[in-house]
């Protein structure tokens, strides 16, 4: 019976030539991430397991982005925590003010990850690396002590779900929509401790910057990972980036899967999950008149580049509805500069928009943008939980950054079409 | 070992962003983290949770963020033990890797109500409802992850060298 890709990737990170679903393996990292709300509790750990170095310095990365700049005195102490760490240890990639960006968003475009590699981040959205085709989890923060003091760590050997794409995507749907139409198919635990592996025909249609949203909510799956299969347009990418070396594996023929999903890219309509579940979604044509205060464009599922060019192109001489605030945030600072030179911000701005410097703030009700009771929300983020984005009689409707703009023009959730 | 308690029954998809929301994210110290667990979901639970509880949920317990500070202000509440019938895979993690038991059993969680007191023990899985009289048997931990919990959580693992 042969390997599905996440399965190759643990095997050849463990020393062996072949593992099976349900085995238990001891693999070596090649990174280890945290930010600065998962890290100070690690460094604790760390501290308590006796360990004096980081395994590597090269292969640990912190990066302050839930809550900075400080928002206030406890985060700058667990910031503090992290930085003072960082420097102790001489660790290569700590992220701070100025050069952060949104962890999730930071890494690919640094080139911190490459095709092949073993990655854990104590941030549940790790996920995402898995679209440049390493195996790449979420964990917590012993979890991430213990890679950091070992480079190494335990995992169950996942079972997976292979999702064969076909077609390509239409006019103003996105890597979100499908997405958010795969989590309404097969729920919130539909794929609770699998891979989710992505293949097929229509991977040709999806852009780097889909893909890397469609592998960043694989945990509102309950998945252990999503992965793409490796292409000329991850090579490109990859190169682009300057990551290291990619190591591609690809699925054997016969790899065992729990299910195999065929999905035709093309019959895939802009989709809205409604509270409190990711996976209550319903397509743009189904979400009745629902009037919102607030929208959200950015956040490690949809802060690139080519997302707010998207939300851009929506917003681009309208203006933000009376009575909404629409809060536009670049994931890192090489896309708010790139937003500024290509003239995305005087966009946003003239929209009405307000646009702040990287942060995962108002995606988990932190700062920047936090509801009031009985606030509602359009957001390019990845949950929709209750209280996630502040007051637990609040409502947030995730959405693509196309339903996101053209939502802020309408005051209801909308899509493009309506306001184009 | 044995462990006795009244329990404290959820739903399906208890997240953790209601078991310790992201507001209070700015502290690791376990006893703060305690005095807001499950206030958005129960406001209830802080005045009525006692030492020894235990919490049944449904599936999918624990989804959503990788925070530590969930289980562990879970544990800080006083709670020793979870059974549900699943766990998000990030949440089954930490919670061994800190020394919070967890037990899937579908058949249990089902079957037990609010305020009923039941009997686990953790070594062989059996678990009894001690108001209804009837008993459950979940599955048993893998024999690494039992090694895990034995050493007293992953902490002591790796300095046992149980990680190497």
């Amino acid at each position: 019976m042969g390997m599905t890709m996440t399965q190759k990737i643990l095997a050849a990170h463990s020393g062996r030539a072949k593992v099976e679903a349900g085995e238990l393996v001891l693999a070596n990292l090649d990174m280890v991430v945290g930010n600065d709300v998962t890290s100070p509790v690690a460094i604790k750990e760390f501290e308590k397991m006796g360990a004096t170095q980081v395994f590597d310095r090269d292969k640990v990365t912190m990066i302050m982005d839930h809550f900075v700049p400080n928002k206030d005195i406890k985060a700058a102490q667990q910031c503090k925590i992290c930085r003072d760490f960082c420097g102790e240890k001489d660790v290569t990639n700590f992220y701070d003010v100025g050069k952060m960006g949104i962890e999730h968003a930071l890494i690919p475009q640094n080139g911190l990850v490459t095709a092949g590699d073993a990655v854990i981040g104590a941030d549940s959205h790790t996920c995402t690396y898995g679209a440049l085709g390493a195996f790449s989890t979420g964990v917590g923060s012993t979890d991430m002590a213990c890679g950091m003091a070992t480079g190494k760590l335990w995992f169950k050997v996942p079972s997976a779900i292979k999702f064969n794409l076909t077609g390509s995507l239409q006019k103003y749907v996105t890597g979100k929509d499908v997405i958010l139409h795969i989590i309404g198919e097969i729920g919130v635990d539909g794929a609770l401790y699998k891979s989710m592996e992505y293949s097929g025909d229509g991977l040709a249609s999806l852009t780097m910057a889909d893909r890397l949203t469609m592998a960043n909510m694989a945990i509102e799956a309950g998945g252990k990972n999503g992965i793409f299969e490796v292409d000329e347009i991850t090579l490109a990418y990859l190169r682009e980036r300057g990551a290291k070396e990619p190591v591609i594996y690809r699925a054997d023929q016969d790899a065992q899967y729990d299910r195999v999903i065929d999905i035709d890219l093309s019959s895939i309509i802009p989709t809205v999950a409604f509270p409190h579940l990711p996976e209550n979604t319903r397509t743009i044509d189904k979400v009745g008149d629902v009037k919102i205060d607030q929208v959200v464009i950015g956040s490690c599922t949809n802060g690139l580049f080519k997302d707010l060019a998207e939300a851009a192109s929506v917003l681009q001489g309208r203006h933000v509805a009376k009575g909404v605030r629409a809060i536009v945030i670049p994931a890192t600072q090489e896309i708010y500069m790139r937003c500024l030179e290509e003239g995305l911000i005087k966009t946003f701005i003239e929209a009405g928009c307000v646009v702040s410097t990287p942060t995962c703030g108002p995606c988990l009700g932190g700062y920047m943008g936090v509801l009031a009771q009985g606030e509602r929300a359009v957001s390019t983020t990845n949950r929709n939980f209750v209280g996630r984005m502040g007051h637990p009689e609040s409502e947030v409707y995730l959405a693509s950054p196309y339903v996101a703009a053209a939502s802020a023009i309408a005051g209801r959730i909308a899509g493009p079409m309506e306001v184009l | 070992m044995k462990n006795t308690g009244n329990v404290i029954k959820y739903g399906d998809n208890i997240d953790t962003d209601v078991i310790i929301p992201a507001r209070y994210l700015t502290t690791g110290d376990a006893a703060e983290l305690a005095q807001h667990c499950m206030e958005d979901l129960d406001s209830t639970f802080k005045s009525r949770v006692h030492w020894g509880d235990i919490i049944v949920g449904g599936w999918n317990f624990g989804c959503g963020s990788s925070r530590e500070h969930a289980p562990m202000a879970i544990k800080a509440s006083g709670i020793p033990i979870v059974i549900a019938k699943s766990f998000a895979r990030i949440f089954y993690r930490n919670s061994i890797n800190i020394g919070l038991a967890i037990i899937e059993c579908p058949e249990a969680a089902d079957a037990i109500c609010d305020g009923d007191k039941v009997q686990v023990d953790l070594d062989t899985g059996e678990i009894l409802d001690v108001t209804t009289g009837q008993s459950f048997k979940a599955a048993p931990f893998p024999e690494f992850i039992q090694q895990i919990i034995s050493a007293g959580g992953l902490v002591e693992a790796v300095k046992k060298g149980l990680v190497r």
